[in-house]
């Protein structure tokens, strides 16, 4: 009989189901970063002159920036001029209304329908393939409501005062290596903009899939919440298994005015490379939310199972007053995959509000670290913290690590900070077992309990997904 | 029911069972007793398939079925049920969810359909009330932040619900007050039938006084060195494991 711990081991052999590739005609500009390919994308976009402009200022700066290396993660030299920046499905290309029923196929594979009448009802879906959107939902029926959700591209096109207003507001273009080379050459990605006292009646979300060979891809999200307003925000993202990395780099700028509320919520599922950790993708995003108003708030909450490497920080800017910062996460890291995650909540107004609740999930020989930052200023008067970071371990190969950096400025702040580390216990799976339970739905049930937390911040429906998701990543046999 | 021929078994270097024989009928209730380190453990968790021990030679039959070649969760389906002595936590599962997954996978296994929340609900508050059990602990996650007494209590609770054909007792009794004892006892004896074999490990002779045995068998180094009814525990209580001592002296340098 094998020893239980090889047996979660094996249970940590996953399969990624959504490694497919769809073969499909695609416009592309030539491998490679210049000054002429930004010209050529903004160009295939039809960008107005002050766009260009700002990625050309974003290049010129990022040429200037040097890749930062303090994260836990190891990986090659990134070899930024084989890549290609710019893929698009052909039919998206040329204009066409018509989706692609390659790409219809594609997305009904992934589980997620376009055609409205088989959506589920309560979400919207913009659907982003390689480096433009492809399909926005229900449209028009928020348009009644004087929402404007739709691609980025799009936004640019017919709300530019708005883009033009709060691209960059929260995430400067100077702001990291990886958010600046997004800001020159970005290509598509999600607008919405939820107006005053109106509060969104579905799930928007937005749902990503890199397709194309050694692209690499580059879109930026823009959430803008009024006065009042209120909006659920969800994306998804999958990629085919290939055996190079392919690189992604977002960028994600949220603004809510006074009273308003943006939730935000990320299960990403990018291809995690294989046993060996050959391939995957690279996952350097760049989040960030800015509580412009008073007594507004912003939550995030992320669901990370996918990528190679993850670097990512969802991050709250706390600058109304009463303002409050949310941040769930379960990220899980098995075989080679590495992950360094976490968030900074920058703590400006007086009797603002975070908290913040990590859970990191280590299996094979998977890498997980947790990097935090709370930072409380002068004027903080009253500001409150709680943060909770919790690690479980499945097998010895594994490994977490925790990095809290506190930097409180106003006495009047309260601050607390625990953190646990435990591993999957051979006893709780064997009591399980005993009691009837198989040891795949042993862990599964074990590593559920441990994220309970964290799902119960998701949308219903995503938190069926994700807790599916989590399993399927942990156990192989699922799916 | 349940028959054991020459089991031995080690963990590593070290044998722990030296040839342990035992035959268990349906509607029996078997005590085994003897002092620490003697295998009582040892046996009750090799019996519910825990694999840090190996098993070097011999053989257990339960229901005419091999279960030394089953998984630990195939046991459980056959009906095998262990009381541990020391339940584990689990956090964020509550132990309503635990045990009807626990209750339907085993259902599963014999042909029956699952039981749904609502059914389940019933059954648990039914089978509560024989514990004297509070209905929070239901809701709670299994065993996070129980009391001794209340793992325990909650151990007999699940043996309630699932329904084993064969129930091992792993030291029950320890830690638990006069109280929870006679609570625990009751739950117990309200289980005894005769479908259902009960084994009873046990270090102290107390918890026999109101779970009544059938048949008592001292362990003692490994082996079974003594069988024989209630009285047998009352003469280890009045004399002690060292009074075995000398009688295995005996018995070895008669071989």
């Amino acid at each position: 009989m094998p020893t239980p711990v090889s047996n979660v081991e094996e249970l940590a052999n996953q399969e990624y189901k959504y490694g497919f590739v769809t073969e499909i005609e695609t416009d592309s500009v030539p491998p490679g970063l210049s000054e002429e390919i930004i010209r050529l994308i903004a160009a295939k976009k039809r960008e107005p002159d002050w766009l260009l402009e700002w990625r050309l200022k974003s290049y010129r700066y990022w040429l200037t920036m040097k890749e930062p290396t303090w994260a836990n993660v190891h990986y090659p030299p990134i070899p930024y001029q084989d890549y290609v920046y710019y893929v698009a499905p052909k039919s998206a290309a040329s204009g066409s209304k018509q989706i692609d029923p390659e790409l219809l196929r594609t997305y009904e594979k992934l589980g997620i329908p376009l055609q409205e009448r088989e959506l589920l009802a309560g979400v919207a879906v913009d659907a982003v393939f390689d480096s433009v959107s492809v399909a926005t939902t229900f449209k028009d029926k928020l348009k009644e409501m004087g929402i404007i959700f739709c691609s980025f591209s799009e936004a640019v096109q017919e709300h530019p005062d708005l883009v033009r207003k709060w691209l960059g507001s929260v995430v400067p273009y100077t702001d990291n290596f990886f958010a600046t080379l997004n800001s020159a050459v970005f290509s598509d990605g999600s607008f919405c903009y939820v107006p005053k006292g109106v509060r969104c009646p579905m799930e928007l979300s937005t749902y990503f899939r890199i397709n194309a060979k050694n692209s690499g891809q580059f879109e930026r999200t823009l959430i803008i919440a009024d006065e009042g307003a209120y909006v659920s925000y969800l994306e998804g993202c999958t990629a085919p298994m290939r055996d190079t990395h392919q690189l992604h780099a977002a960028v994600v700028e949220l603004i809510a005015l006074d009273n308003a509320t943006i939730k935000y919520s990320t299960v990403q599922n990018w291809y995690p490379g294989d046993k060996q950790g050959r391939g995957g993708i690279y996952n350097f995003v760049t989040k960030r939310g800015k509580c412009l108003g008073k007594n507004s708030k912003i939550s995030w909450t992320q669901v990370e199972t996918g990528s190679a490497i993850t670097w990512k920080y969802p991050s709250c800017i706390l600058q109304g007053e009463g303002s409050v910062g949310e941040f769930y996460s379960v990220a899980l890291t098995n075989h080679y995959q590495q992950a360094d995650t976490g968030t900074k909540m920058i703590h400006i107004g007086k009797n603002t509000k975070s908290t913040i609740v990590s859970k990191g999930i280590s299996a094979g020989h998977g890498q997980n670290s947790y990097r935090g930052m709370v930072k409380i200023l002068q004027g903080a008067q009253n500001a409150r913290n709680y943060s909770q970071c919790d690690s479980l371990l499945l097998g010895d190969q594994c490994g977490a690590h925790t990095f809290p950096y506190l930097e409180v400025r106003n006495p009047t702040a309260t601050v607390e900070h625990e953190a646990s580390t435990s591993k999957i216990g051979e006893d709780q799976i064997f009591y399980c077992r005993q009691r009837g339970i198989s040891t795949e739905d042993a862990v599964s049930m074990i590593v559920n309990g441990f994220c309970k937390q964290v799902f119960k911040e998701l949308p219903m429906e995503f938190a069926v997904e994700a807790q599916k998701l989590l399993s399927v990543s942990l156990e192989g046999s699922v799916g | 029911m349940l028959e054991i021929k020459d089991l031995h078994v080690s963990v590593g270097d070290h044998e722990i069972l030296r040839g342990v024989d035992l035959k268990v009928g349906r509607g029996e209730v078997h005590a085994i007793m003897g002092p620490n380190g003697s295998g009582k453990s040892t046996l009750a968790q090799v019996l519910a398939g825990r694999d840090v021990y190996t098993v070097t030679s011999g053989e257990v039959i339960f229901e005419g079925k091999d279960l030394l070649v089953m998984a630990p969760e195939d046991r459980a389906r056959e009906g095998i049920f262990l009381a541990f002595q020391y339940p584990v936590e689990i956090p964020g599962v509550s132990n309503l969810y635990f045990l009807r997954s626990a209750l339907n996978t085993i259902r599963k296994a014999r042909g029956l359909e699952e039981i749904d929340a609502m059914d389940f609900l019933k059954l648990a508050r039914d089978k509560m009330k024989l514990l004297d059990m509070d209905e929070n602990l239901m809701q709670r996650p299994v065993n996070e932040g129980f009391s001794g007494g209340e793992k325990k209590r909650n151990e007999i609770f699940q043996m309630a619900i699932l329904e084993p054909r064969l129930a091992i007792l792993d030291e029950t009794d320890s830690g638990l007050d006069i109280d929870a004892l006679k609570i625990v006892a009751n739950g117990v004896n309200a289980l005894r039938s005769p479908e259902r074999a009960i084994v009873v490990v046990t270090h102290y002779q107390r918890l026999l006084n109101y779970i009544v045995p059938d048949v008592v068998h001292v362990l003692y180094d490994g082996r079974i060195v003594r069988s024989g009814d209630k009285r047998l525990a009352l003469e280890l209580e009045e004399k002690g494991y060292g009074w075995l001592e000398d009688d295995r002296q005996l018995s070895a340098a008669g071989r």
